[in-house]
């Protein structure tokens, strides 16, 4: 996984250049600003995540264990990502940049396979049906995570 | 579960959501009526939290119970999490955390009263 090769003369704006845009144009944080609002949404699905997880393994872990344990690899997944994005610094931002490529291939993977095969998850897990059960969040959220990466990408540095 | 608290919780909650989605399109930081929009809520969340606990505590028992301590731990925490979310960001995406935050209120109050209603009674 490496770096994206950064650009040359381009000059990373504020997606809102208002007179009441406190944040210094210039340098582009991964944790201000839209970053802020997307670690508040990972916080929450690392909380969603990772209780149905706790409450699915405790509770009735022998009924669908490969499900079971897939939800606490997606709330592993969802933690690590909220603090790399959450850092902000080059080491933040490479965690980020691998969670939220896995949780994308994750959705997709789990949300094909639960439609084909549903029999391989006998209960649903944050992934299953591409991430219906949770209005398709966790579909849009790595690929929001993935452009603001991009968006945010050292330019000039 | 007190139908009315759950009612009174997800009505302000999305108040407040439209307010700070106006907010957010006004392009500015949530200001003192946000948090006192928060506030406001997190009050009517205790008070349905407790409401739960007694009525649970006095025999009746909720159909999933660690799903249900799960949603209304969560749930107390959450306006108190946009609130420190949305100080953090003084700008219109502190708006968009707080609007982000009051939209999943109401889905994690209708979530918790599935969880204390036994399916199909």
């Amino acid at each position: 996984m490496s770096e994206p090769t950064p650009r040359s003369g381009t000059r990373p704006t504020p997606p809102d250049g208002g007179p009441e845009a406190a944040e210094p144009t210039g340098t582009r944080r991964i944790n201000s600003g839209p970053g802020r609002a997307l670690v508040a949404v990972y916080i929450l699905f690392a909380i969603a995540a990772s209780c149905r997880a706790a409450v699915q393994i405790i509770t009735k872990f022998d009924e669908a264990p490969v499900a079971y344990l897939l939800s606490a690899l997606a709330a592993a997944i969802y933690i690590v990502a909220t603090v790399g994005l959450a850092r902000g610094d080059a080491v933040g931002r490479r965690t980020a940049l691998v969670c939220c490529s896995v949780e994308f291939a994750g959705v997709l993977a789990v949300g094909a396979l639960s439609l084909v095969d549903p029999a391989l998850f006998p209960d649903d897990t944050v992934w299953s049906d591409f991430g219906g059960g949770y209005g398709y969040v966790p579909l849009v959220l790595p690929v929001l995570g993935l452009l603001w990466l991009r968006h945010t990408r050292p330019g000039r540095t | 579960m007190n139908e009315f608290l759950v009612a009174l919780t997800i009505v302000l909650s999305l108040v407040l959501a439209v307010w700070s989605l106006v907010t957010t399109i006004r392009n500015r930081p949530p200001d003192r009526s946000h948090l006192a929009g928060l506030a406001v809520v997190e009050l009517a969340v205790l008070a349905l939290a407790v409401t739960a606990l007694v009525s649970w505590a006095g025999g009746a028992q909720p159909a999933e119970a660690g799903t249900f301590a799960g949603y209304l731990l969560t749930l107390v925490c959450l306006p108190p999490l946009a609130g420190v979310l949305g100080r953090m960001e003084p700008t219109r995406w502190g708006s968009v955390i707080v609007t982000v935050v009051c939209l999943v209120i109401p889905v994690v109050v209708l979530r918790l009263q599935q969880t204390w209603q036994v399916p199909g009674v």
